[in-house]
């Protein structure tokens, strides 16, 4: 059959594209049917085949000693000591979420936690950076992701310890929901979802199947627009009672070793699953069989079977013979599971109704067929720059101050995280609002420090420098915790890559990426890319590339959180401070300008600081630690009074020398932390602080209850607290 | 003493209590599963914070009809120690073990956060490690914990002395900024006339190691502990 004969709009249906069919038409040497059709058009979407992204991924470095998992599983893996492995992933729900927000958020939350349950890990701590349009006109989507991420995750009862929001006009029609968990498991017990064992039986376990989620693969694929509305069943609803019992369920199945691999069914579903799980041995394949699979609904065709994105479903591949000792797992938390199909070592995915064969595909096609698209990167017009000369002076600090502390980007994001809950399991000993969260590993000393960071102004106004600067933020969070950041995972939200510029965006960010990864020795371990954020051809986001970092401490008991504990203390600013204005919040607050180049990021210097503030809080000589970034070294000073309780009485800061006062102030210079120390040990910090040749400037003595500058301003902290607990609720 | 961590599907503060009386107290420790027929010789029964069942009808609504609940019953009856926290308030309360209601916050959003206690009595096997009007500080986590009863009962409950916990502030002031969820009279939590049902919405067994910010909630598995070898003894 030729491409002409095919319907268009049943092709756009799918969403391949006429060179896509003729590549399947050529490999399979046969037109494919309805059904097949329908899978390889869910498998090649951007979502599930990386089509646009995958050859620049590959630039990613994924090793290093800890790695026990890196990319191309449900979730990466790192080995964290004391026979514990660290089970963790970041994926976007973002298109869903832009029109379901309650529901995309619930159910981004509810699939990231099956990634990690698939590796054989529990589950224990999620995280979720969010970026919305400004407030109030995005309060329906604010509100519907953070209820619905509360909705799921309070009720399943893992903890949300850690996550971020900001708000950017770019993000106002595409809001963006990057869920991440984070899970342990002891070493030898970690799993791959490997369909390994010719004969071995597939079960299918949880949620019964229905017409819920078609396409949504597809329709994450494309930009939205006025009619994606109408895609609102694309998006699935979440059940986050059924996913508990399939956790624990999953967690009982460590009992038996009857089973060879577990697989979260999300986007694409049982298709997409059983090909994955095929596809990641060599020559194997599977036969299903679509009337044994559990359903929700009559009239249900194999089509929809295999493409439902019905939530809280697992695939189990359990050892021949073997089926009745795992089945009886599931029966305890009444969970339905059904025998579905088979390994085989055909390497073909099989399809059958009953007795009649509805679809066979090769599962290389499905998994790796799509053909890699080649886009042109073009680097677009200069983003506008910024003369510092031409900026008119800082005249009032402290009204600018009580500004930054009051603008949604700064402000305390306690009226959010207050309705997750963050602390079931008893193991959080570091909450969130600070740098990083860190959970106990119980029967351990270890602590997991955890985060998430972008600063996508920056990835706007320099995508490689951006991009270098989030994950070089993201480890400053674990290390201000006393922890050492270990590995990353990430997730690359762009606009559309078809556009030239975007495409240079992504590959920018890869690099820069890559080059702080390597530098600061941080693998990649796994990821996700949400492509096509921008909305009828006009307001595309910003690249923002979200790190997410974990990092551990070998004795929890050596956290440092960033409030001030102790009048009387030191403080200090530990790195060197530049006329870093461009791209800052105070440009904006107080000028309303996105413009200039980004903060200059050394990242040997990066290093040089976190290897000094780790042998000083692993010495026990800092009492608190905060890392300095967004709104400058002002902000982040009122931030440790405001954690603290306590304020700081400064000298004034001089404006002769070659840093500006308003870059002293709220200049984002990287590589920086304030700390506090106790006086006994400030000879010892100098000291240490020559040795690893990093510059540490006095700022002043804790104590008070206002933060004052000589001579040049004084606030309170109740003046502070007033501005900065207002803004976002 | 022996504890038994009652679970039913979609409990999730199973692991949580049973950690605090295992690990830190070092008590005996069962776990009982919502299908079970027997409370397994447990001197103290804990229904633990969770979403019984999902909780989608309407908060322990579910729970009371599960099979262990009728020997949980029976258990209460004879004078043993049924501690219900947070879900497990909800459901004693659905089960009639103890009166009121648990209606959704007054702010209509969940709330995560700690909380001062007034504790009203210092007399009961729950409490007697606590000083006479002691403060306490106890973190809360629901979305529905607001206590609700109808007039004849909240004032029969004050009458009897039957509120145990009101959320109050740091200085031990019970008033109204100090209710996180709207609770009349700022309760959070209520024991039956017998005093061995106790309920509170706050979570004891996140506040019973220091690394979690405090370990007030010690004070009360503690005086349960205490309370049992004094049975012993006497």
């Amino acid at each position: 059959m030729k491409v002409e004969q095919l319907d268009e709009r049943r092709l756009r249906e799918v969403a391949l594209t006429p060179d896509e069919y003729s590549a399947i038409v050529d490999q399979l040497k046969r037109a494919p049917n309805e059904v097949e059709l329908g899978m390889l058009g869910v498998l090649w979407s951007e979502h599930c085949s990386y089509k646009s992204s995958k050859a620049l991924l590959r630039r990613l470095p994924s090793s290093g000693a800890s790695v026990l998992q890196g990319p191309g599983e449900n979730a990466g893996a790192v080995n964290i000591g004391e026979g514990w492995a660290a089970v963790f992933k970041i994926e976007s729900h973002n298109h869903p979420s832009a029109i379901e927000p309650y529901q995309g958020a619930a159910t981004g939350v509810g699939g990231i936690i099956r990634d990690v349950i698939a590796m054989g890990a529990r589950p224990i701590a999620l995280l979720d950076s969010l970026r919305f349009g400004p407030l109030p006109a995005s309060r329906h989507h604010v509100d519907g992701v953070v209820a619905g991420i509360g909705g799921y995750g309070n009720c399943i009862g893992i903890p949300t310890v850690a996550g971020e929001i900001y708000f950017e006009d770019c993000y106002a029609q595409n809001p963006l929901v990057n869920a991440m968990c984070v899970g342990l498991v002891p070493v030898h017990r970690l799993m791959r979802a490997r369909a390994e064992g010719t004969g071995n039986s597939l079960l299918l376990v949880g949620a019964d199947t229905g017409r819920d989620g078609i396409h949504g693969a597809s329709f994450a694929s494309v930009e939205l627009d006025e009619n994606s509305s109408q895609r609102r069943p694309a998006v699935q609803v979440g059940n986050p009672f059924l996913e508990k019992c399939l956790l624990e369920a999953c967690m009982d199945l460590a009992h038996t070793d009857a089973v060879v691999a577990i697989q979260d069914l999300g986007a694409a579903g049982l298709t997409s699953s059983v090909a994955e799980c095929a596809g990641r041995v060599r020559g194997a394949g599977a036969r299903i069989d679509v009337s044994l699979v559990p359903r929700r609904e009559k009239g249900m065709t194999p089509y929809h079977v295999m493409l439902s994105e019905s939530q809280e479903r697992m695939l189990v591949v359990v050892q021949r013979g073997r089926e009745a000792e795992v089945e009886s797992i599931f029966q305890a938390w009444d969970l339905t599971s059904a025998v579905i199909g088979e390994v085989t070592d055909d390497g073909c995915l099989t399809v059958v109704d009953g007795g009649r064969e509805v679809a066979q595909l090769p599962v290389a096609l499905l998994t790796d067929g799509a053909p890699l698209r080649r886009l042109v990167g073009v680097a677009p017009a200069q983003r506008p720059a910024l003369d510092l000369d031409e900026l008119a002076p800082l005249v009032d600090p402290g009204a600018a101050l009580l500004r930054l502390l009051a603008s949604p980007n700064l402000s305390s994001r306690r009226g959010i995280f207050r309705r997750y809950d963050h602390m079931v399991g008893d193991s959080t000993v570091v909450p969130p609002g600070g740098d990083a969260a860190v959970l106990r590993i119980k029967g351990t000393r270890l602590g997991l420090a955890m985060t998430t960071d972008c600063n996508s102004r920056y990835c706007h106004l320099d995508p490689n420098l951006g991009a270098q600067l989030a994950v070089a933020e993201a480890a400053r969070n674990i290390v201000a915790t006393g922890a050492q950041p270990l590995a990353v995972t990430d997730c690359l939200n762009f606009a559309n890559p078809d556009r030239p510029e975007v495409y240079w965006e992504l590959e920018e960010t890869i690099a820069g990426l890559a080059q702080a990864c390597r530098v600061l020795e941080l693998p990649i371990v796994s990821g996700n890319v949400s492509l096509y954020n921008e909305s009828s051809g006009e307001s595309a986001i910003y690249p923002t590339p979200v790190i997410g970092m974990i990092g551990l401490l070998e004795d929890y008991g050596r956290r440092l959180e960033a409030g001030l504990r102790s009048e009387g203390d030191f403080v200090l600013l530990v790195g060197s401070s530049h006329n870093d204005l461009g791209g800052s919040e105070y440009l904006k607050v107080e000028h309303g300008r996105i413009a200039g180049r980004p903060p200059a990021l050394d990242l040997t210097r990066e290093r040089a600081v976190h290897k000094l503030m780790l042998a000083a809080a692993g010495g026990g000589l800092l009492r608190s630690a905060h890392d300095c970034s967004d709104g400058g070294m002002l902000v982040a000073l009122a931030e440790c009074c405001l954690l603290g309780g306590i304020g700081v009485r400064c000298p004034p800061v001089q404006s002769e020398g070659p840093v500006r006062t308003d870059a002293a102030f709220f200049g984002e210079s990287p590589s920086r932390f304030i700390v506090s120390v106790p006086s006994r040990a400030m000879p010892e910090m100098q000291t240490l602080a020559r040795r690893h040749h990093v510059e540490v400037t006095m700022l002043g003595l804790a104590g008070g209850d206002v933060i004052e500058f000589e001579g040049q301003f004084r606030v309170s902290l109740a003046e502070m607290r007033q501005a900065w607990e207002g803004t976002v609720t | 003493m022996k504890f038994g961590v009652l679970v039913f599907p979609g409990t999730w503060s199973d692991r949580d209590c049973g950690w605090v009386v295992d690990q830190v107290l070092g008590e005996q420790l069962t776990y009982l599963w919502h299908k079970d027929a027997d409370l397994k010789g447990c001197d103290c029964v804990i229904l633990p914070g969770g979403f019984a069942y999902g909780d989608y009808l309407r908060t322990g609504a579910i729970a009371r009809f599960a099979p262990v609940m009728e020997k949980v019953g029976e258990f209460a009856d004879r004078g043993g120690l049924v501690w219900g926290i947070c879900n497990g308030f909800q459901i004693l309360c659905e089960a009639g073990l103890l009166p009121g209601a648990l209606i959704r916050n007054a702010s209509l959003e969940f709330r995560c956060q700690w909380t001062n206690l007034m504790v009203d009595r210092n007399d009961l096997p729950y409490t007697s490690q606590c000083a006479e009007r002691e403060v306490i500080r106890v973190p809360i986590s629901h979305g529905e914990g607001s206590y609700f009863a109808d007039p004849a009962t909240l004032s029969r409950l004050e009458q009897n002395g039957q509120v145990v916990f009101r959320y109050c502030d740091a200085d031990g002031r019970v008033t109204p900024g100090a209710n996180p969820n709207g609770s009349l009279h700022n309760i959070a939590g209520i024991v039956n006339k017998r005093g061995n049902v106790l309920g509170m919405m706050p979570h004891p067994e996140r506040c019973s190691e220091p690394e979690l910010g405090g370990t007030d909630g010690l004070k009360l598995f503690r005086s349960v502990v205490e309370s049992a070898t004094r049975a012993l003894v006497s």
